[in-house]
């Protein structure tokens, strides 16, 4: 056995290193590195490839968004809409791939506690959303979503520092922010609150394949 | 799906893919055998003692690895996966999709054709409609006005006679359901004074009944006529036409507390009810009227 060709493997550790390196990526670089080349994936469009209404995130929203992952939302609430009739008629349209261009990272989650947000955009007034965020039980006492009465602050001034270098480096990833939107980035979040972007946020989902208007 | 940018990544999948499964073939099918001397004692010992014999591997195990190849060829060849072939099954997740539409089409189709064409109030007669109907509402409705659609705060109650833009027919909840409503108050915090809104807040008390400062009440009756009697009129009875509500009655969708209505008429409210037509579709629209209407007329 001291001339098979495995023991030479075997016995490097740096062979082996490289040679398990080459097997383990094999899977990314067919299923996800092809994934980076096709039309459906990186640009805004459906599958028959006509154009969606998708936008990337401004000021407000992208606030709000982070506000969104700040608390953990994803951790009950996934943003997908599967193609199965009960989630299709439950929420809306299935999601498509290119409704996610200017998200990152998509919120796809991966669990279910509370509702799929990806068609929540428009189904229910801000209103709604504002005393349904302040506590969950005044609008459907069934609940079980924890209250976040601590939204109806102001927008931290560090967050509202820290917006045009978050759209710069959106934009070096190819969010196409004007300079424009870039400099007045910050005079949109003075005196909101984290719960107005959040809000904005969540009303701006899932709008390009929504039957909200 | 495959709708790569160019051909170039179709072939890369192809031949990774391709090469990957070659090259499972060529490992397992040159260790089906032990090389060396079969039942010999290999040379190498751990822990001292450990040794280990020269035999084949186990056939069941290899024949398992075996089963797992021809799985993923079979695979990708009914499949999608293989660079863009389609795979002969012709298999979509979306193709899918709607063929379990169809066939819930051609389940639930005839159940809401044979309400389709009935006037509401038959449908509100129908106990199977009103199974749909209450499984439709506790689906789209229950998260604003309520499992028991008793609303909440801010979220009108259906069961009752009240209707704030209209008279609660049938046509005005299916209008409602279909194109959705707004309900607009302006905020009077630059026009009013604090203690004049203090005073209308005990007028608009005083309307229906509930305690409140005559003095401030008899002041408020001034302020309420020169602002607030434009939308909701002069005898406060409200006007559906604005979605402007009553203001005489013992039903209070924010509430009847005098800093509750001291703070609607500070920030002025803005309430929308969203439009589910283009959601729903027609026939459970239709469905979920007779539902709304039957909860406020029981027969």
């Amino acid at each position: 056995m001291a001339n098979s060709k495995h023991e030479i493997l075997e016995r490097s550790v740096t062979l082996l290193i490289i040679a398990t390196l080459l097997v383990v990526s094999i899977g990314g670089l067919v299923e996800i590195v092809p994934l980076f080349f096709q039309h459906s994936t990186t640009k805004p469009i459906d599958r028959q490839g006509n154009p969606l209404d998708v936008k990337p995130y401004d000021a407000l929203r992208l606030t709000g968004r982070d506000i969104y992952i700040r608390e953990g939302c994803y951790n009950c609430h996934s943003q997908m809409v599967r193609p199965f009739r009960a989630e299709t008629e439950r929420y809306g349209h299935y999601s498509v791939a290119g409704e996610y261009i200017y998200d990152r990272p998509f919120q796809w989650g991966s669990k279910r506690t509370g509702p799929d947000l990806h068609r929540v955009g428009g189904r229910y007034s801000d209103n709604w959303h504002i005393a349904h965020l302040r506590n969950p039980r005044d609008v459907v006492p069934e609940s079980n979503m924890p209250a976040f009465p601590w939204l109806d602050r102001p927008i931290s001034q560090r967050d509202i520092n820290a917006i045009q270098d978050k759209m710069k480096a959106l934009r070096a990833l190819g969010h196409p922010y004007t300079d424009e939107e870039i400099a007045q980035a910050p005079s949109m979040l003075e005196g909101k609150t984290e719960m107005e972007a959040l809000v904005a946020y969540l009303q701006g989902l899932g709008r390009a394949l929504s039957n909200f208007q | 799906m495959a709708d790569f940018i160019n051909g170039f990544w179709n072939a890369y999948v192809m031949v990774l893919v391709a090469l990957s499964i070659a090259f499972c073939i060529f490992i397992i099918a040159s260790n089906m055998r032990a090389s060396g001397k079969v039942g010999e004692l290999q040379p190498h010992k751990w822990d001292e003692t450990l040794q280990e014999w020269n035999n084949p591997l186990p056939r069941w195990w290899m024949y398992l690895y075996w089963l797992t190849i021809f799985f993923g060829i079979a695979y990708l060849i009914i499949y999608p996966g293989f660079g863009s072939f389609p795979g002969i099954a012709k298999w979509t997740s979306v193709g899918q999709w709607e063929q379990e539409m169809k066939k819930a089409d051609e389940q639930y189709g005839p159940k809401f054709a044979k309400y389709r064409n009935m006037d509401v109030k038959a449908v509100a007669a129908d106990p199977e409609a009103m199974g749909m109907g209450k499984r439709l509402f506790q689906t789209y409705c229950m998260q604003c006005h309520g499992a028991d659609a008793r609303g909440a705060k801010g979220f009108p109650n259906l069961t009752d006679h009240d209707w704030l833009g209209g008279d609660g027919s049938p046509e005005y909840i299916k209008t409602t359901i279909t194109a959705g409503r707004m309900g607009v108050m302006t905020p009077f915090k630059d026009i009013l004074s604090e203690d004049q809104m203090k005073d209308v807040a005990n007028y608009v008390r005083s309307l229906s009944g509930l305690s409140h400062d005559a003095q401030r009440a008899q002041r408020g009756a001034q302020v309420f006529a020169e602002n607030c009697a434009v939308c909701h009129g002069p005898d406060a009875k409200g006007n559906p036409l604005l979605g402007a509500p009553n203001l005489t009655d013992d039903i209070w969708l924010w509430g009847s507390s005098e800093a509750q209505i001291i703070s609607n008429v500070t920030n002025g409210i803005q309430n929308r009810m969203p439009a589910f037509g283009e959601f729903l579709g027609e026939d459970k629209v239709h469905i979920l009227t007779a539902y709304v209407w039957g909860l406020s007329n029981k027969q």
